[in-house]
């Protein structure tokens, strides 16, 4: 390879230039902004993290992963996967691509950054560079990879229904301008090369381009404006970057070392969550994922445009958003970037000012003092299940038939256990209910507490530290009985039960596969249309604050529909609330699993 | 004399001197407040009501009489369980109501 201009420069680089230098100063500014508003302790966490060799490596294998093969994506939807990585990964690799040329045959002009971009043009292939072929094959190879992901998202926006998808979002006008600019960018990089291919090289895609425009162009004529027109596409794109959608290819390369950091959302719009919602590209899953989507008015509350708003900075539409949400978690579990969509309206929620603020300080724990004992198992039924008296009744029940003596934490009713203060957003209190209850708990002398509600499983779980007490959720407690045989259990072979993974017990605690194996011991399992991760909220939450009774009615019945593709004999599932929620709209029974399982045992 | 009984005061609430305000902003923001029929099944499902007589009930009333210190007493033990909403018969979304309310005392907007 030999230069062709001595200078190594022409003036069509520097639009492209100029975005680049554009775009690079407002990351690096705005990185360093989330970094100053990090809590002091999130900030070394994060630091730390980057020096500790493990987490380094699962950054870098996380953010290849992610933003460029889009591995999440491909698992979900394999069309709008191909389109994103071979975009994302196509063109990274143009990008090393270009520095190995110019690493190889013009080391010395590695440091014009433009250089390995625009290679092509400012290089003639002399006898000596045919290795260069090799390069060149993967050049274009890459570059047709790009085209046919172009022509993928081309037919996504004119047809989302194609790649399988029912709803996407409308881009606003700077997201069209970048994704024009992003569309013309590659088609635009065909024609330059095609036009300068007899002169610096090609290979099976942009030679014979090349031989055909030459038959009835001037080549020399038509090269440097399109290669003009390319710096311009990618100047442009650059610099509108930080106005876009787009601006998430960036966001996300920082959301994954402040993830893997182990960082949680603590404000709703600076640091970690700023990361957050600005790393979401609008893909729009979330949309038909999120169970309020079946109300069309509610089509905007869902997690994209919180995200949306939030860059805005719509406080009011924020605040309405922030109160709907089920906290049901399903659009974490779709979405492939993991924004947090719950935790970021529950940040919201614990900005506001109340006149009244609830306290405890006057309550006794005394007044709840736990009698029954020296048995070492403590049920706590809930405030739930103090509601549907038959669930804390077959619990009991079984309890006695596999001789497990226990006693009883909440006999006449309780204190809450927390959840529902928490998820208002009200810390304070939520504390106190904490204490109050760990003090009960302590006093005692329990090594186990058994729960009925996934709601109180959950925060028992994450937030009370009961270091020496096993906490257990009464579907995984039954279902170790049956397995050690101190439980019996009649299968009926008639019988075929759906069951419903609730939001908290499932994917907020991770359990899936005891509940089914305790279901399958006395009857035959069936499986919702969506479940286990992408299981469909009931519509009952304590999560929303603001959706009434009537609203939550289409959203009880789309998840009962679900729930009932394989035609089942009854529903169970293991949560009071969703048993109470389902049992309002649902033509056949719907009950907890303690219940089925007092049913089916002697 | 002692009659074994004795006669206590009029609790009777002069209406005509009652500032609805702030029960008025609450409709606008809950207006799921208008609709309730003082059955009472949010108190006596209610997880405090046997600490400090805890009463969705007798706040909507307690709004709509003026005693607005009796209903910020009752306010400030809810747990927000949840148990109103879920036994109300007219479907009142008693938790958004509750924290609307605990917002709204001390705003500007709730002055009395
Ligand atoms: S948490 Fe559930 S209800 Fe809330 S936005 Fe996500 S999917 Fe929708
Ligand atoms: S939040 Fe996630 S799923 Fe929803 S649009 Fe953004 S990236 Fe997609
Ligand atoms: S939410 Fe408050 S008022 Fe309603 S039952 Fe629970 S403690 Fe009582
Ligand atoms: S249960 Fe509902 S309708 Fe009955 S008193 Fe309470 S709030 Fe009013």
């Amino acid at each position: 390879m030999r230069e062709r201009f001595a200078s190594g420069f022409d003036p069509f680089v520097i639009p492209f230039v100029l975005g680049m230098v554009f775009v690079l100063s407002y990351c690096l500014f705005g990185m360093i902004r989330i970094l100053v508003q990090l809590p002091k302790a999130d900030r070394r966490k994060f630091l730390l993290s980057l020096v500790t060799p493990k987490t380094l490596l699962k950054d870098i294998k996380d953010i290849f992963l992610n933003c460029l093969i889009h591995v999440k994506l491909w698992k979900r939807n394999p069309v709008l996967g191909y389109m994103h990585s071979s975009i994302a990964f196509g063109w990274f690799m143009i990008i090393l691509l270009g520095h190995l040329e110019v690493m190889l045959f013009l080391p010395e002009r590695i440091h014009l950054f433009y250089y390995p971009i625009f290679f092509n043009y400012f290089v003639a292939e002399t006898e000596t560079t045919l290795q260069g072929a090799v390069l060149f094959f993967l050049m274009d190879f890459f570059l047709l990879m790009i085209l046919s992901g172009i022509v993928l998202a081309i037919i996504k926006r004119v047809r989302s229904r194609i790649v399988g998808m029912r709803r996407t979002t409308n881009p606003s006008f700077l997201d069209r301008v970048g994704l024009y600019s992003l569309w013309a960018i590659f088609p635009l990089r065909l024609l330059c090369e095609s036009f300068t291919a007899h002169i610096s090289g090609g290979s099976f895609l942009t030679l014979p381009m090349n031989w055909i425009f030459r038959q009835f162009l001037g080549n020399e004529l038509n090269a440097l404006p399109t290669w003009w027109a390319y710096s311009i596409a990618l100047g442009v794109f650059m610099t509108v970057l930080p106005f876009t959608r787009y601006m998430h290819i960036p966001s996300e390369m920082l959301l994954i070392p402040l993830r893997n950091a182990g960082l949680h959302i603590l404000h709703p719009r600076k640091g970690f969550a700023r990361v957050q919602f600005y790393s979401c590209p609008g893909c729009g899953v979330c949309i038909d994922a999120c169970p309020m989507s079946v109300r069309k008015e509610n089509l905007k509350d869902c997690t994209v445009y919180l995200n949306r708003q939030l860059r805005r900075g719509n406080e009011k539409r924020i605040e309405e958003i922030s109160d709907k949400c089920l906290m049901c978690g399903k659009c974490t579990a779709v979405c492939q970037v993991g924004v947090q969509g719950p935790e970021l309206r529950l940040a919201q929620r614990t900005m506001r000012n109340y006149g009244v603020n609830p306290h405890y300080s006057d309550i006794d724990p005394e007044r709840f003092r736990v009698e029954g004992g020296s048995a070492k198992v403590l049920y706590f039924a809930g405030c739930m299940t103090h509601l549907t008296p038959g669930i804390g009744k077959s619990v009991r029940s079984l309890l006695d038939k596999a001789g497990v003596p226990f006693k009883m934490m909440d006999p006449e009713g309780g204190l809450c256990c927390g959840r529902p203060m928490m998820m208002a957003g009200r810390k304070e209190q939520t504390r106190e209910l904490i204490r109050l209850n760990t003090d009960i708990i302590r006093n005692s002398g329990c090594t186990t507490l058994l729960l009925s509600c996934p709601i109180c499983y959950r925060i028992f779980k994450e937030r009370y530290s009961l270091d020496g007490i096993r906490i257990v959720h009464h579907s995984v407690f039954f279902d170790e009985l049956i397995k050690q045989g101190k439980l019996s259990v009649q299968h009926n072979d008639s019988l075929r039960l759906a069951y419903h993974d609730p939001c908290e017990l499932g994917r907020g605690c991770g359990i899936y596969d005891e509940p089914r194996s305790a279901v399958s011991s006395v009857a035959e399992l069936l499986e919702a249309g969506k479940n286990r991760e992408e299981s469909i909220c009931c519509g009952g939450s304590l999560g929303s604050l603001s959706l009434n009774f009537e609203k939550r009615k289409d959203i009880t019945l789309a998840s009962l529909k679900n729930l009932c593709v394989e035609d089942p004999d009854g529903i169970v599932t293991a949560c009071p609330l969703c048993q109470s929620t389902f049992s309002n709209y649902s033509d056949i029974p719907v009950q907890d699993i303690a219940q089925v399982l007092d049913n089916a045992s002697s | 004399m002692d009659f074994g009984f004795s006669l206590s005061p009029s609790s009777a609430v002069n209406l005509d001197n009652t500032d609805m305000s702030l029960y008025e902003r609450l409709c606008e923001r809950e207006p799921g407040a208008k609709t309730c029929m003082a059955c009472g099944s949010c108190s006596a499902t209610c997880t405090v009501s046997a600490i400090n007589g805890m009463s969705v009930r007798k706040v909507i009333l307690g709004l709509q009489r003026g005693q607005f210190r009796d209903v910020e007493k009752m306010l400030s033990r809810c747990m927000l369980c949840g148990k109103c909403t879920m036994v109300c018969p007219r479907g009142i979304n008693t938790r958004h109501l509750i924290l609307e309310l605990c917002r709204l005392y001390g705003s500007k907007e709730g002055e009395l």
